[in-house]
Formats: C-alpha cells, structure tokens, sequence
C-alpha cells in the first residue's frame, strides 16, 4: 500500500483569529501554527493503515517555508517520507487551486492506492480541497469517513463508514481512493524523543512549480475561479438560554419570552 | 552574535510532545492519583516509551542524548502540571540513572540504563539517612567487604523511587572504611531491589508528591557481589556532591514548571471570576500579583537555562546550579501562594489545580539541599570567609 496523507499548517485554533481589516487575510503575526487537528487524525490512519496492511506513507504539505514545521511532526510520528509543495506562484490558491496543485504533487509521487485529508482545515472550514483532489484525480471519494472497516489489497477495495448528520453509512469504493477523515477515527500518537531528534534534522524535499507537471495558469490567485469579496469578524453571538422546570412553566416563560422579543403576539 | 535565546527546533518539538502528553494523559488522572497516594506504573512507561528517562544518555545504552537543557525543559513541562510524575521522572534520571552513567564501568552501564531508559526497571539514589539529612557525610550505613562481598548494614529514608513495584537497583552510599585522616571512607555501591536482607518499604503520608514514591530502606547482612562497587572505593561523598549537583537543576525545573503552572491557573481564573461586576483580574492588587509572577518566572526561567547551557557546554556549573534551584523553589512558592490567594475559598480545594502547587512546593525548598544549604553552597563559590556553616 501507498498512501498519500495530505496535511495543512493552521493557525493555534486556542488562539484567537484575527482578519486584518485593511487586507483582508488573516493576522498570523504572534499566533502560534499547527498541523490541521483533523490532518493529525489523517496522519495517524495513513500510518495504522501500512502497519496493518504494510507499505509506506508519504506526507505532502503545500505552503509557505514555514510549513516545513508540520512535516517535521509528520516525520517525527513515523511518516518517513515528507515533502513540502512551496511557491509564491501557489500564494492566494482558492480551495480549486489548492486541490489542483496537490493533485499535481500526487502524481508526481505516482502509484498511490490511498489518499488521506483530515475533513476540513480549522482555518479556511471549507471541506473542498479533499474532494476536489479526488476529482482532478479522477478517484472514489470518501468524505467524512469515522471509520475504515477493512481495506483489500489485492482486488484494490476499501470499506468505510462515513459520518452523516444523521446517522452512519458503510460504503464501498474501489482503490485508488480519497478519504477524508473525522475527529475520533483514531487516538494520534504522540511523538518520541528519538523521532522528534531524527525530525528535526532531517532535510525536507521542496517541489516548487517547477517541479511539478502543472500549467501555470491554474496555479495561485490567478487559477482561482473564486473571488473572495469581503472577509470579516462576525459579530459574537450571545449564548443560547435553557429553561429548566416542569413543562407548563417552562412554557409560558417560554411564550412570554417570545412575545417579548415580539417573534409571536 | 554570541548571546542567544532561542531554543533549538529540536527542543520547541520537544517541548510541544511533552506538554500535549502532560494535558491528555496526566492531567486527567493527576488529581486522583494523588488523594489516593498511588504511584503510577503506567504513567512512568509512556514517560520512558516518549523517551524522557534517555534525555541524558547515549544512544548505544538506549538513551536519547538530547542533552540536559532539553531534559530540563521536559521535567519543567511535566511539572507545569503535575508534580508527583515530574518527581518520578527526575529522580529517576538525575538521581537513578545518572550516577550509573556517570561514574559506573562498562559492564555497569551495559547491564543497567538500557532497562532504565526503557523504564522497565527505575534507580533511585539512597544517601540520606534518619541522622544524615542535610550532613549527607555522615552515613553510618556500613559496607564491609568479606570474601569479595559487600555486607551491607544500616538504613536510609526518603529515597525517591525506591520502593515501587518497578524499583530495580538503588545506589547506597554507605561507610566502607577509614580514610588517612581519620574520616569516614565513603564510598557508593549498587544494591538490586530484590536483593536479600534489603527490604524497601513505601512511605505514607505525604504532604507533597504524593503520587511519588518514596521509600523507608533497610540493610541487614544484605550481600552483594564487590564488583557492585560504583567508580572507585573512597569516592562516594564526591560522587553525591557531583549527582546532588545535577540533581538541583531538575529540582530547578520543576520549581519553574509549577510556577509557571499556578501563574496560567491564576490568570485564567482572574479572567472568569467576577467580584464587583468585575473579574478579579482587573483590580489592580490581583493585576501586579500576576505582573510579579510572569516577571519572577522569566527570571527564573533565564537562570535555569543559563546553568544547564553551562553543563551542556562542559562548563562549570555547580554554583549557577545551588542559585537555580533556590530561585526557582522560591519563585514557586511565591506563585503558589498568590495563585492559592486569586483562587479564594476555592484555591484552598482539591478541585482545583492550584490546591496541588501549593502543597507540592514546599518539598522544593527541602529535598536535594534545603534553602539553608544551597545559600551555604553559594557563599562558598562566592569567596566568603569561612566555611559559611
Ligand atoms: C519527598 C522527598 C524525597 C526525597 N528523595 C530523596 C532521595 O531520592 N534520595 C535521598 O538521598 N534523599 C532524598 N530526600 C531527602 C532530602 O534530601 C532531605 O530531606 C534533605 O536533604 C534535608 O535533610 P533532613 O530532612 O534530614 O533535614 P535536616 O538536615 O535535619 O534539616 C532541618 C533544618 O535544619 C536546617 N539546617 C541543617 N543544617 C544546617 C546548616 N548547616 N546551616 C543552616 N541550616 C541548617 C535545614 O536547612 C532544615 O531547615 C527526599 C526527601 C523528601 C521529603
């Protein structure tokens, strides 16, 4: 098996996102980054997944240089073969772009049978970039997946259960496939002192465009279809009020409420 | 560009590991595991299986090797939440494994620290005794060597990790002759637990640490083999001085890992609790409490990093290593105490972490060389006339 686990650099979800105002991008400047929590989950099932079924994952990240700092956790928890995608042509990707450019990397790896997204990244939440590998690859998508119920090898198929709103679903696809993976699918381990120690020196491949079989003009802002037109600090929301007691009070300081804030009269 | 602050890669990824592991695995149990007086095996193997116990070790004996200052800064990690499992670890390392690698021969190392490491087995460092505490010379625990055996008579107390279901060796100090001048010659030997007529008996009652275990030990014709003898006949007080040295900066480590622990529990609970339609945070009584802590922490925190630079480099480090340990103990008590203040009625409740620093750090100002000592080992290393006794 080889597997492909796709992870991004965020900033500290404990941390406070700021958007600048003026440029409309996201303060970074003394916030702490990350690897994408769901991406640790996706780490952790592309390294259960060769331990069960033997092979070898490989991790890709694109971004900025810095990234280089997620890669280096990657490869500190087992995954030995690392690679950063970094470009200032990849810079303002929309998720399009993005997936596009992954996909790109992908290939060039070759030879793939799975690949791993966490289900969304903390920073943009928008849960695109994972399927939209999958179809500029032309593979089976797996979203939301909690669960991988058995992976063949042999006659290429995997089994999983996908996460719905309402309940669960056990889903069949043939490999190459991409999955993207929920909180819980598994417990990350953490890193040792020997692997952070052979982490932190370990020199980490950088494709740049150059590198990889793409066309330049569907990398970066420029091959972003989507046009972002206002980001903002939404107002904070005041938190929810629970009434508790026996049901005819509750409702009719319930109905009381309402007529107060006038939604009924 | 000589002077610089930055820690390596290396030790940011270290210390991320350390602290993710301290919150999800130690901080959930550390609480019970402390009312009850229970030591955790458990908890010890993910230390070893993480690597910490190998921080100072070589490679080729299981080991690491990532150097003190990284030590420290896991030790400092643990402790920002929990101060029983950094005692465990830093006994275990600065007193347990560091006396076998620095002072015992081949074989010694060979048969010893790759258990160790591992944490299947863990040492600990038996030198004080009911009548020796802070005059750690003067053991009256004998050795007598008979037909190529030591016979080992006497008894030792509060010997951190001694008395475990996974205590394996202990290193004793003990009498073994006299020296020219007429003074006892002291010399350290290694004792496997398990070793008839050496009985390990835990301690209770603690105030501090008590999820740490601490050992009663006794010696009656217990018989090693002479090879057990640690570096040569004669050296033991030396040795203890030179372990006692390192010892103080992981003592130094979790002064300032439980400082910095009470300092965030207090300015995150004088955020949330309000008094007066404010939270308590903003009167400024409480505000200067917190600006004294952050300001005493980083002082801290420099004078710890500066002495383990110092061994890291193979410098002379003993007296920046006695300062340490009295800053950051003291440093600890201060924050304790004012987080313990912040907190109210509350802070005075097991619930709460801030309890748990305030027992745990009166123990620093005590074990490894009360406060008293370290000032003597200071004014010593500062050309005072006299002995400073
Ligand atoms: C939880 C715990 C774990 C421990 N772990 C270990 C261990 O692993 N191995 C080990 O060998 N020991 C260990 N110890 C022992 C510890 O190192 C001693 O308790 C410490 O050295 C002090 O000795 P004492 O308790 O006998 O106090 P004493 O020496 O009796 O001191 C009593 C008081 O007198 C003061 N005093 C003594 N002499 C002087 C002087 N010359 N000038 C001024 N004041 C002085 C002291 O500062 C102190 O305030 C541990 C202790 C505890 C509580």
């Amino acid at each position: 098996m080889k597997v492909i686990v796709c992870v991004k650099q965020v900033p500290d979800t404990e941390a406070a996102v700021k958007i600048d105002p003026e440029t409309k991008t996201l303060m970074r400047e003394g916030v702490e980054s990350i690897t994408n929590p769901f991406d640790e989950f996706a780490i952790e099932e592309g390294l259960l997944t060769v331990e069960k079924y033997g092979g070898d994952v490989h991790v890709i990240s694109m971004g900025p240089p810095q990234a280089q700092e997620v890669l280096r956790n990657a490869y500190a928890v087992g995954a030995e073969n690392v690679y950063l995608i970094s470009d200032r042509a990849f810079a303002g990707a929309d998720t399009w772009a993005t997936a596009y450019t992954l996909a790109s990397a992908i290939k060039k790896i070759g030879d793939f049978d799975l690949i791993i997204c966490g289900k969304q990244a903390t920073d943009g939440d928008t849960g695109q970039v994972g399927p939209g590998i999958a179809t500029q690859l032309n593979i089976p998508q797996l979203t939301y997946v909690d669960k991988v119920v058995e992976i063949d090898p042999d006659n290429k198929k995997i089994k999983v259960e996908r996460l719905l709103e309402d309940g669960k679903e056990v889903v069949e696809a043939s490999l190459p496939a991409l999955i993207t993976v929920v909180k819980d699918i598994n417990e990350p381990r953490l890193p040792s002192l020997f692997g952070i120690k052979k982490a932190a020196k370990i020199e980490i491949p950088t494709w740049t465009a150059e590198d990889l079989p793409v066309e330049k003009e569907k990398l970066g802002l420029e091959g972003s279809p989507t046009e972002v037109v206002k980001v903002f600090t939404p107002e904070e929301r005041g938190g929810g009020e629970i009434l508790e007691g026996e049901i005819p009070e509750v409702v009719s300081t319930l109905v009381d409420k309402l007529m107060d804030m006038k939604f009924i009269q | 560009m000589a002077l610089n602050f930055d820690l390596t890669e290396e030790q940011d990824m270290m210390r991320r590991m350390v602290r993710q592991f301290a919150e999800k695995e130690i901080l959930p149990v550390c609480v019970e595991l402390d009312q009850k007086e229970e030591f955790s095996v458990h908890l010890t193997r993910r230390m070893a299986d993480l690597g910490l116990f190998g921080a100072i070790i070589p490679e080729e004996y299981g080991g690491t090797d990532v150097g003190y200052l990284s030590y420290i800064i896991s030790v400092e990690e643990i402790a920002r939440v929990d101060g029983s499992q950094a005692a465990t670890l830093a006994a275990g390392v600065s007193l347990g494994i560091s006396p076998i690698f620095y002072y015992g021969n081949e074989k010694q190392k060979q048969e010893w620290l790759p258990r160790l490491c591992k944490g299947e087995i863990l040492a600990s460092f038996g030198l004080t005794e009911p009548n020796a505490g802070s005059d750690a010379g003067a053991s009256k625990t004998t050795a007598v060597l008979e037909n190529g055996n030591w016979v080992i008579n006497g008894s030792k107390i509060f010997i951190t990790n001694s008395a475990s279901e996974i205590s394996g060796i202990c290193t004793v100090q003990a009498v073994t002759g006299k020296r020219s001048d007429g003074k006892n010659e002291l010399s350290c030997i290694l004792v496997p637990n398990g070793t008839e007529g050496f009985e390990a008996r835990p301690m209770h009652g603690k105030m501090c640490w008590r999820a740490s275990n601490t050992g009663e030990l006794y010696f009656t014709d217990c018989t090693v083999p002479e090879e057990n003898l640690l570096g040569r006949r004669g050296e033991g007080f030396h040795q203890m001085l030179a372990t006692l040295d390192g010892g103080r900066l992981s003592i130094g480590a979790m002064g300032l890992g439980g400082a910095q622990g009470s300092f965030e529990a207090a300015l995150q609970y004088s955020r949330d609790r309000e008094q007066f339609g404010r939270p308590i945070g903003s009167f400024q009584v409480n505000a200067f409490k917190m600006a004294d802590m952050a300001t005493q922490i980083e002082m801290a925190r420099l004078l710890l990093y500066k002495a383990c630079w110092l061994r890291d480099n193979k410098r002379e480090f003993s007296r920046e290593a006695a300062m340490a340990k009295l800053v950051c103990s003291e440093v600890f008590r201060m924050c304790a105490n004012h987080a313990v203040q912040l907190h109210g009625g509350y802070g005075l409740m097991n619930e709460y972490r801030v309890e748990k620093f305030y027992r745990n750090q009166k123990l620093l100002e005590i074990g490894e060389g009360t406060s008293e000592v370290q000032r003597i080992v200071i004014a010593r290393h500062i050309g005072v006339p006299g002995r400073a006794l």
